[in-house]
């Protein structure tokens, strides 16, 4: 996918009326239900106090803790794999599927397998990954991709999917209005794959260092068909989602129900340890996946982007992401999570618009479960940017600069004041571009605050009382 | 003894909006201020900070402090500035407040005498909110006038677009977010939108102008001022 930075892709997404109205509808709903859900935990700000600082823990004693989740896992029956990049990491599952002479898997919703290409990757080697999730299956048969960290097809309503389906999965069918109908014609073509393919996917929510339990969080069920029915179970996890202990997972599971979808639990908790004889999957791997960041743990402000549970509640908060939707990121991590995680993932050469992406209004940072100061680490990244990238000569640059040097001096700042009034200098030149049609320019008034202050009749000194 | 406050500006409404400088002066003074204005005060750096230029920001938030150094108290018509200020650890340790904070927590008035017989709509400021957790001052502040017809806002709380420079490099998604925030603002039916910042005011009344909505901003403390 070619990407062409967040303004233009961001006015390409504008100009989609409908995915603004279901967006825009979808999101609303949702940050209604968090508030509401949030509202009833007294020690909400105690659990995402202790949220962040378990974070931190894990990701301050990382290699500590990875080591230890390998030796769990692989303890209780488990295989682990360290892929250092997206080309490791879809080679080793590529590896196991081909093993076992599999022609398709099916997957749990994973973010992490998203970013490395997976599918793509498993398709070039004659392997159909076949997506469970409903949204995400959604988008696999309309050839879409997510717009939405945790309802990947937000950007679709009911009467696009329905007609999806019919062309697809219920060819020749007339599934009607009625949502149950549309849902269950996806349930009938899964449950086929369920029974059938042996090797599933995921991604993890949490895996726990101590005992070497992984988890995944989610609504419909797929995924736990996914996590049992198959005999060989390939999950793939960012290493960031380690956490040390196994009581950590207390604080996680209330915090993440009600940020992400405002329930108070998840429909489907899902942890499971290794393998079990007769039980579930047989043969179980863990591919432990870098991509990106441990570059990004270097980056002493930046880090703590890979705090991030992936909830979404910074999305459904974000004024910016609920009116361009998530495709304007041009990522999988879209809203103000994705502004700051794609940019250090990727390198910041490689998503350089994206710090930008945002008005600073702060709605991600009230709402981040683990207390992520999304506004600091973009005016950081703002600043890697200017730094590293950008030349000393480029206009904005050079326009920072003369407006910088004005304000520097009382002198020149009161020479800038009167030469914008008529319409120039470096107050003017640095303000004007690109403000549009739609705002009319305030006129600069003739009288500056300042003059009018020296210009005005000296007050009494001293004495009590209100000045007439 | 009165007491003696030194007015922080900011650059913005020195240069755009002097009529909310003059309406902080006389509402300091009618409430038994006296008021000092340092004229070698510019800019705090946020402009230059918020677009990546910190080095340059910091340049100039560390000016703002030796032109405040020997001032008991800082007082400034800007939400945004001042928490920009606080969170670079330029708050003058205490010294510096943004107006509605001195005005209920300083001077301890909610009622400062005004009287503003219009149709009034509050836009509560993502900085006001959000970074400076002013909380409810300024509606606290609005309820005590006299006359005043106080209409709430639908998703006050959301930002209007603005955003400092967001509003010219992301010009067409802070346009998307403007125009939700003015279906609010004119569907309220206020004659008047107020706000405890200018910026997002410049924002909003830029658009409103240019609909020939009728419909005008006013910083607060032009509705405090009045009489």
């Amino acid at each position: 996918m070619s990407k062409t930075g967040f303004p233009a892709a961001a006015r390409m997404e504008l100009a989609d009326t409908q995915m603004r109205r279901n967006v825009g509808k979808a999101t609303s709903t949702i940050r209604a239900r968090r508030a509401a859900r949030v509202a009833e935990v007294p020690d909400w700000e105690a659990l995402r106090d202790a949220g962040s600082a378990i974070k931190a823990r894990a990701m301050a004693t990382l290699p500590e803790q990875l080591e230890r989740l390998e030796t769990s896992v692989t303890r209780a029956g488990g295989h682990v794999h360290w892929a250092r990049d997206a080309g490791e990491c879809n080679s080793i599952v590529g590896g196991i599927v081909a093993g076992h002479g599999a022609r398709e898997v099916i997957k749990v919703k994973s973010l992490a397998t998203d970013e490395i290409g997976l599918n793509d990757a498993l398709a070039e080697q004659g392997i159909e990954a076949i997506e469970t999730d409903l949204a995400e299956l959604i988008n696999q048969l309309g050839h879409d991709t997510s717009s939405h960290i945790l309802v990947p097809a937000i950007h679709r309503n009911r009467a696009e999917i329905k007609l999806l389906f019919e062309r697809t999965i219920a060819r020749g069918q007339d599934l009607g209005w009625d949502i149950t109908a549309i849902a269950e014609a996806a349930r009938r073509h899964l449950r086929e794959k369920f029974l059938s393919v042996p090797v599933a996917t995921s991604g993890a929510n949490f895996a726990v260092a101590e005992t070497g339990t992984i988890g995944v969080v989610e609504s419909e069920g797929n995924g736990r068909m996914c996590l049992t029915l198959p005999q060989v179970l390939i999950t793939v996890m960012g290493i960031e989602k380690v956490l040390p202990e196994w009581r950590d997972l207390e604080v996680f599971v209330q915090l993440l129900p009600r940020s992400a979808t405002g329930e108070r639990m998840n429909p489907y908790t899902s942890l499971w340890t290794g393998v079990h004889a007769g039980d579930g999957p047989q043969e179980f791997h863990l591919v432990l996946l870098d991509n990106g960041r441990t570059d990004v743990l270097a980056d002493d402000v930046g880090r703590q982007a890979l705090h991030c549970i992936r909830c979404s509640a910074c999305l459904n908060s974000c004024p910016v992401y609920s009116r361009v939707g998530g495709h304007a990121y041009e990522s999988v991590y879209p809203g103000p999570i994705g502004a700051i995680l794609t940019p250090q993932l990727r390198g910041l050469e490689n998503a350089p618009t994206l710090p930008w992406a945002s008005s600073l209004c702060g709605a991600c940072y009230e709402v981040c479960p683990v207390k992520i100061d999304i506004p600091s680490v973009l005016l950081h990244l703002r600043g890697r940017v200017v730094r590293e990238y950008k030349t000393g000569h480029s206009p904005e640059a050079l326009a920072m600069e003369a407006v910088g040097r004005v304000f520097g001096s009382q002198r020149l700042y009161e020479r800038a004041q009167k030469l914008a009034r008529l319409g120039r200098g470096p107050i003017v030149t640095a303000a004007l571009p690109g403000w549009s049609a739609m705002r009319g320019l305030p006129e600069i008034p003739e009288q500056s605050f300042r003059e009018w202050w020296r210009a005005r009749p000296p007050r009494s000194a001293g004495g009590d009382g209100p000045v007439p | 003894m009165r007491l003696r406050v030194a007015l922080f500006i900011t650059c913005f409404n020195d240069t755009l909006f002097p009529q909310t400088g003059r309406a902080v002066v006389t509402l300091l003074e009618r409430l038994g201020c006296e008021v000092d204005f340092p004229e070698a005060q510019t800019c705090c750096g946020q402009m230059h900070t918020n677009t990546g230029y910190r080095e340059r920001g910091l340049t100039l938030a560390r000016r703002f402090e030796r032109v405040f150094a020997d001032a008991d108290v800082v007082v400034s018509p800007s939400a945004s500035c001042v928490a920009y200020l606080r969170e670079n650890g330029m708050g003058l340790d205490g010294r510096l407040a943004e107006l509605t904070e001195f005005l209920v927590d300083r001077l301890g008035v909610e009622d400062v005498g005004a009287t503003f017989p219009h149709k009034v709509t509050l836009h509560p400021t993502c900085h006001s909110v959000r970074l400076m957790g002013i909380g409810d001052r300024p509606r606290r502040l609005l309820e005590h006038v006299r006359g005043i017809d106080l209409i709430e806002l639908d998703d006050a709380a959301e930002c209007c677009g603005f955003g400092g420079t967001f509003a010219v490099k992301n010009a067409d998604t802070s346009m998307a977010m403007l125009s939700d925030k003015l279906r609010d603002v004119l569907s309220s039916g206020a004659e008047v939108c107020t706000a405890a910042d200018n910026s997002c005011l410049l924002h909003i009344g830029g658009a409103l102008r240019r609909q020939r909505a009728g419909v005008r901003v006013m910083h607060l403390a032009e509705i405090l001022a009045a009489t």
